[in-house]
């Protein structure tokens, strides 16, 4: 099922849902037509779609907002931590290729801090799921939940099985083990598994750990992962600052958790290139995740030795 | 309940401006915007809105906006005398025990929305027009705008998207006292011809008064014609109107006033004279 129809599926069921878009229809083309005036474009005009959602939503609808992840994360962002943030309004903001998955567009197009200065306004969530499966799993309750959320939008096939339900503020432990935790979100979640496959070839055992909102984090699965293994590993397409590494940390200091961090996110703007050349260039196929870890992991043992 | 006539909406908007008179001392407030668009207010109430002052979450109001936020003494005041609020709240004003402060706060009855960030409400009320229009209601959604305000980009922004959408439904009024924070708007960014700007937009436009009760009934009479597009009302209005001591002053924007000046004034108001304004002139922002 496409996210097209699931999105249309849950409207007809909920009259409360408005589908909204700053001109940025691929993933909504056909909903114009099904859905009449519960479809509204504002044009290239992210301020005043989110202000028009906020405007929607104090009047009891729920609006699913569609727009460039960078775009409505930044150029709206004051209307959405004023406007949406302040009132607690349940707005959707639905971010189209979010990190890597902007590909070739170059830095004005990077969201690689979306999470984090959406999780820096009270009360919002994060949900980025892994490929189209977990986009749809998870759509329904974010959509019922009374939160505003932002919505890390990603409808690429799914590159593992997803066994576990979608459940808001739970993680999916993709794998188990016990040495090293690879914690993981969103694009990356395919190569993380991956990654780990090559680190139990070569003898080690490893948990991957999916989490689906950030936040709401799931701490008990980020505290065990810290307690349970040796080296924790954040794998994202965000900045190091803000995102999934951040969370991970300030949780560990808050709950006197030590533990040993490896980050591999981002400390700059990526290279703009198809994306199976930027996981090349920057780093992130399962191999060399995997390198970097096992880098980490053999120099960690000479110290621990 | 026989409608107000101009006399006594005159008599209801000294009332309402010696409300806010009261809120510019012990930390003062935003004075001379407010006191530009109290006419304004008090006469949407009193003549163009759907409005029960017992029920002001009813679905079937009309919904007005307040875009600059920083006029909300004006709005208060209007609410303590229609019986929204009551009157003796408003000496909660800056309290932290209630939600009486500089911008409007929607936890306060009669406040749809709070606001303060300029250029933010145009769109909320594109939001709410269209969702009448979703439920085929017949309410109408007015927003008031400040004039510096329109220096905002996100305004211009939200007048194209209204036009696109038809929001016949939506009418904007532009407070236009002719100031922007501290400086006068035509020797900053000039805004004239703001009407004609938004005719260029697709808007219907017309100038009046904003001090003269029948030019305000005569332009949103016109307002009420079948139209096809949003309707922009640019009132015309005094910085401070009813206090000549402080009128169209750059320099009395927020003010924060000593106890005696607060007396003075209220008498000034009444017409006992001038001002003897001793307090420090408040340049903010």
């Amino acid at each position: 099922m496409t996210y097209e129809d699931h999105l249309f599926d849950l409207c007809q069921r909920d009259d409360r849902l408005v589908v909204m878009t700053a001109e940025n229809r691929a993933a909504i083309r056909g909903l114009p037509d099904r859905l009449g005036d519960r479809f509204v474009d504002t044009g290239i005009a992210e301020m005043t779609l989110v202000g028009a959602a906020a405007g929607l939503a104090l009047r009891g609808r729920v609006p699913v907002v569609h727009a460039l992840a960078t775009f409505l994360t930044l150029r709206a962002y004051e209307f959405v931590r004023t406007d949406v943030g302040i009132a607690g309004l349940p707005v959707k903001l639905v971010g189209y290729v979010p990190g890597f998955l902007s590909e070739a567009n170059g830095p004005t197009h990077q969201a690689i801090e979306d999470i984090g200065v959406m999780r820096q306004i009270p009360g919002m969530r994060v949900f980025a799921p892994s490929c189209n499966d977990e986009l749809l799993a998870g759509l329904g309750d974010v959509l019922a939940d009374p939160h505003p959320w932002y919505i890390r939008f990603n409808d690429k096939p799914a590159r593992v099985e997803h066994t576990d339900g979608f459940a808001i503020g739970r993680a999916e432990t993709l794998r188990d083990g016990d040495e090293i935790a690879l914690l993981v979100h969103g694009t990356l979640v395919g190569q993380a598994v991956a990654a780990a496959e090559e680190l139990e070839r070569a003898g080690r055992s490893v948990r991957v750990v999916n989490l689906r909102t950030l936040p709401p984090l799931d701490i008990a699965a980020v505290l065990a992962a810290a307690r349970e293994t040796a080296l924790v590993v954040t794998v994202e397409d965000h900045l190091n600052t803000g995102g999934l590494l951040s969370q991970v940390c300030e949780l560990l200091v808050r709950e006197q958790t030590a533990a040993e961090v490896l980050p591999l996110g981002l400390d700059t703007w990526f290279r703009p290139a198809l994306l199976a050349d930027i996981l090349r260039y920057e780093g992130f196929t399962a191999e060399a995740i995997a390198d970097r870890v096992m880098t980490r992991w053999h120099a960690r043992k000479a110290t621990h030795a | 309940m026989a409608p107000l006539s101009d006399s006594e909406l005159a008599q209801r908007a000294l009332r309402v401006r010696e409300h806010c008179i009261r809120m510019a001392t012990d930390g003062g407030c935003f004075l001379g915007a407010s006191l530009s668009c109290v006419d304004l207010i008090v006469h949407l109430y009193a003549r163009v809105l759907t409005f029960d002052p017992a029920r002001p979450d009813a679905g079937d109001r009309d919904v007005l906006l307040l875009s600059k936020g920083h006029d909300v003494p004006a709005l208060y005041g209007t609410f303590a005398e229609m019986g929204v609020i009551e009157p003796g709240r408003l000496a909660n004003h800056l309290s932290p025990d209630d939600h009486i402060y500089w911008h409007p706060n929607r936890a306060v009855p009669g406040i749809e929305f709070h606001s303060g960030s300029l250029g933010h409400l145009l769109s909320v009320a594109i939001g709410v027009a269209l969702d009448i229009k979703l439920r085929d209601g017949g309410q109408k959604v007015v927003v008031i705008l400040g004039d510096g305000e329109c220096n905002e980009g996100s305004v211009w922004e939200g007048a194209l998207v209204a036009a696109a959408h038809r929001l016949d439904n939506l009418i904007a009024v532009v407070d236009r006292n002719r100031f922007q924070a501290n400086i006068e708007t035509e020797q900053l960014v000039p805004l004239d011809p703001l009407a004609e700007k938004f005719r260029a937009f697709g808007w219907w436009a017309d100038t009046c008064d904003g001090h003269d009760f029948g030019d305000l009934d005569r332009v949103f009479d016109a307002t009420d014609e079948p139209r096809d597009r949003p309707a922009v009302v640019v009132a015309e209005t005094v910085r401070g109107k009813g206090l000549p001591s402080i009128e169209a002053r750059a320099d009395r924007w927020f003010c924060n006033f000593t106890h005696e000046e607060i007396a003075q004034l209220l008498r000034e108001l009444r017409g006992g004279g001038g001002s003897d304004l001793t307090s420090e002139p408040l340049v903010v922002r």
